[in-house]
């Protein structure tokens, strides 16, 4: 239980540690390396919580694709992000305010917190011995199936936003054509001519 | 599978939609023929929901229902969105934004929205709104050429996404606290002394409040209205209202049913607030589609006024007033498609005038509808407002309803102005003349409904009653 408890710490704290630098942090590539190292951590937790299906989503979806991509838009796009942050002091007085508004709201959402009593034995899926991707299983596809089809109708319109928003066809663009060069005959290309003495050539193009 | 004839409007929406995007990824140039296809299958799916009328059903497990409520609205969705890719038709081949695509989200918007209206579940109300909302952004942003279009792409995705993330952060809440994510049993356990709960159920109307642009959510409607091409911003007007409105009666009326005294102030403060900005700021519009982004405001502030009463006539109200806000707007904005002077579109208010000398048909039915959204008898406009108040006094909202009265003259004043600037100011050029059928058909059936309504009530607000008995 002591080793429970010292390993939950350590991620713990090694989870808010991470993200207060990542937005303390002037280097933006470390800050990234630093968003990873925190989702690394909250996953670790996840799965110390016996969610270990979502702690490797966390891992494969944030680590494995979102923040490789992040990391990618970061080193390949040089923006001066010093300068970009240099007028934000103005905002300061207001974004307290925000902060402070958010932090009064859950300190009150702490004190009045309590779960309630049934509240994982709910539903009758999750009650059986099933594995955490079982039971999700389970209920993806039964109950949530048309919300779970839904969310691919999403990711379809997500797919066509993309392409409408920046694919551009231009016609300038010469295509490379296997089979057009392939079929070319010599007598498409190369004429014979003969040429008279001291009157030259006249080539028709 | 019994059941599975009860959402065959949405898979065959559904499957249209994939089959249409084929054939517009192999055929070149093909947005004609897929705008024809898009319109005739919406139409194909009026019967198909209309079908199912009458029946009260619960699918997957109590989280899909399918009642009158749903399908009425669905209808009107189907309705409005077939009339608006009719009458937007020629504005889209003007301005060169004819992409297939364009009728493809339109359909997958409707598809979230259908999601939206039946959703018994936060998880279902939450990605009927971002298959909506998705499709919008990039309907919005579609001029991509025109930095104007980019900017209201760019703004109502970021407010969008932020108002999803506050929807989301209640949705968690309310989850957390009742362990549930299905409106019965969230019914079933919402505690009204519990502080969380109550953050969740602000949280999750805030983040309805910004999809029906009610105030103080309403910042991005104006620009984003202005900016986006008008044949989208057209589309904007109609069908995300009526499922935002759909939404919110679900959700306010079946999981938070039993704490209706905590969400009955909130909905008050957004109606009076919508009402007086919308009539207010108005007023020194010189841009058509800005004037119509902040009518459309107080639109939704009288809707929302039927809804915070609480009682069966104030959602048959809302539900009524919705249908008439819809046909109210399908012919305004084919009046505002109409405004073209050598094939370029103008937006300015000023350029209406002297419409009543050269196109004296259309500047009649332009006035009537500013008639009717003014609210003055015996147009259709006035009897939806006056449904509005009478279930507003009724559940003694007397404050509300004085507010109200008082906004309804104020936003006179703006409509009335522009009639005066379409029969009084001096003449100008005309305009094009209209070759667009779709324009003619809509503005003929929105005059003509709007016009002998009140001839005949009883035929819409039978429908709209069984509607409304539905959530009760």
């Amino acid at each position: 239980m002591l080793a429970h408890a010292i390993i939950f710490y350590f991620f713990a704290f090694v989870t808010i540690t991470s993200s207060i630098m990542v937005i303390s942090t002037k280097n933006t590539v470390h800050a990234v390396f630093l968003l990873i190292l925190d989702f690394v951590s909250v996953s670790c937790l996840f799965i110390m919580l016996g969610a270990e299906f979502l702690g490797m989503i966390t891992l494969i979806v944030y680590v494995g694709a979102v923040a490789v991509l992040f990391l990618f838009v970061v080193m390949m796009i040089n923006i001066d992000f010093a300068e970009l942050k240099s007028g934000s002091l103005d905002y300061m007085p207001f974004g307290l305010l925000v902060g402070l508004v958010i932090l009064v709201e859950l300190g009150m959402m702490a004190v009045s917190w309590k779960y309630k009593p049934d509240f994982v034995v709910k539903n009758p899926m999750t009650t059986t011995t099933a594995s955490n991707t079982e039971s999700i299983g389970l209920l993806i596809y039964t109950d949530y199936f048309f919300f779970f089809q839904l969310a691919g109708f999403i990711l379809l319109v997500a797919m066509i936003g993309a392409i409408v928003l920046t694919f551009r066809r231009k016609n300038s663009l010469r295509r490379q054509d296997i089979t057009k060069q392939v079929s070319r005959e010599r007598e498409d290309a190369v004429e014979l001519i003969k040429v008279i003495s001291s009157k030259g050539v006249k080539i028709n193009d | 599978m019994n059941n599975l004839n009860l959402i065959y409007p949405e898979l065959f929406i559904g499957i249209s939609l994939m089959v249409l995007l084929i054939i517009g990824v192999f055929k070149k140039n093909s947005f004609n023929l897929i705008t024809k296809f898009t319109a005739f299958s919406l139409l194909i799916a009026i019967p198909m929901v209309y079908i199912n009328d009458n029946v009260s059903v619960k699918l997957f497990s109590n989280n899909y229902i399918i009642d009158e409520l749903s399908s009425f609205l669905k209808i009107l969705i189907l309705g409005s969105s077939a009339f608006a890719l009719f009458f937007t038709n020629q504005y889209i081949k003007d301005n060169k934004i004819d992409q297939f695509e364009y009728p493809i989200l339109i359909m997958s918007a409707i598809l979230g929205m259908f999601v939206m209206i039946s959703s018994n579940n936060l998880i279902g109300l939450y990605l009927g709104i971002e298959l909506q909302s998705l499709s919008l952004y990039v309907l919005a942003s579609l001029n991509r050429d025109s930095v104007k279009s980019t900017e209201a792409g760019v703004k109502y995705f970021v407010l969008g996404a932020l108002s999803s993330g506050l929807l989301l952060y209640g949705c968690s809440l309310i989850y957390g606290f009742t362990g549930s994510t299905n409106y019965y049993i969230i019914a079933e356990n919402f505690d009204s002394q519990n502080l969380g709960l109550i953050f969740g159920l602000v949280f999750i109307l805030i983040g309805l409040a910004f999809k029906i642009s009610a105030v103080p959510f309403h910042m991005w409607t104006p620009d984003v209205y202005e900016g986006a091409p008008t044949s989208v911003t057209a589309f904007f007007a109609l069908a995300p209202k009526v499922a935002g409105f759909g939404a919110i009666i679900r959700i306010l009326y079946v999981a938070f049913d039993n704490v209706f005294v905590e969400w009955q102030i909130i909905l008050i403060f957004m109606s009076v607030a919508s009402m007086i900005l919308g009539a207010v700021a108005a007023i020194g519009q010189t841009n058509i589609k800005r004037l119509m982004a902040y009518s459309s405001i107080s639109h939704m502030g009288y809707g929302l006024a039927g809804l915070a009463t609480g009682i069966n006539e104030g959602v048959s109200a809302s539900i009524l007033y919705i249908f008439l806000y819809v046909v109210m707007k399908i012919g305004s904005f084919a009046c505002i498609l109409i405004m073209k002077r050598k094939n370029i579109y103008v937006e300015n208010i000023r350029d209406l005038s002297g419409l009543s000398k050269n196109h004296p048909v259309i500047a009649l039915s332009f006035t009537v509808f500013l008639f009717s959204l003014a609210g003055i008898p015996p147009l259709a406009g006035f009897f939806a407002k006056f449904y509005i108040f009478m279930a507003v006094i009724k559940a003694d909202l007397i404050a509300l309803a004085v507010i109200g009265l008082v906004t309804t003259v104020i936003s006179a004043f703006y409509y009335l102005r522009i009639i005066k600037i379409i029969y009084f100011d001096p003449e100008q050029e005309k305009f094009d003349s209209i070759t667009s059928n779709g324009i003619k058909v809509s503005l003929t059936f929105s005059t003509l409904l709007i016009l002998f309504y009140f001839l005949n009530p009883s035929i819409l607000n039978y429908f709209v009653n069984i509607a409304s008995k539905a959530v009760q």
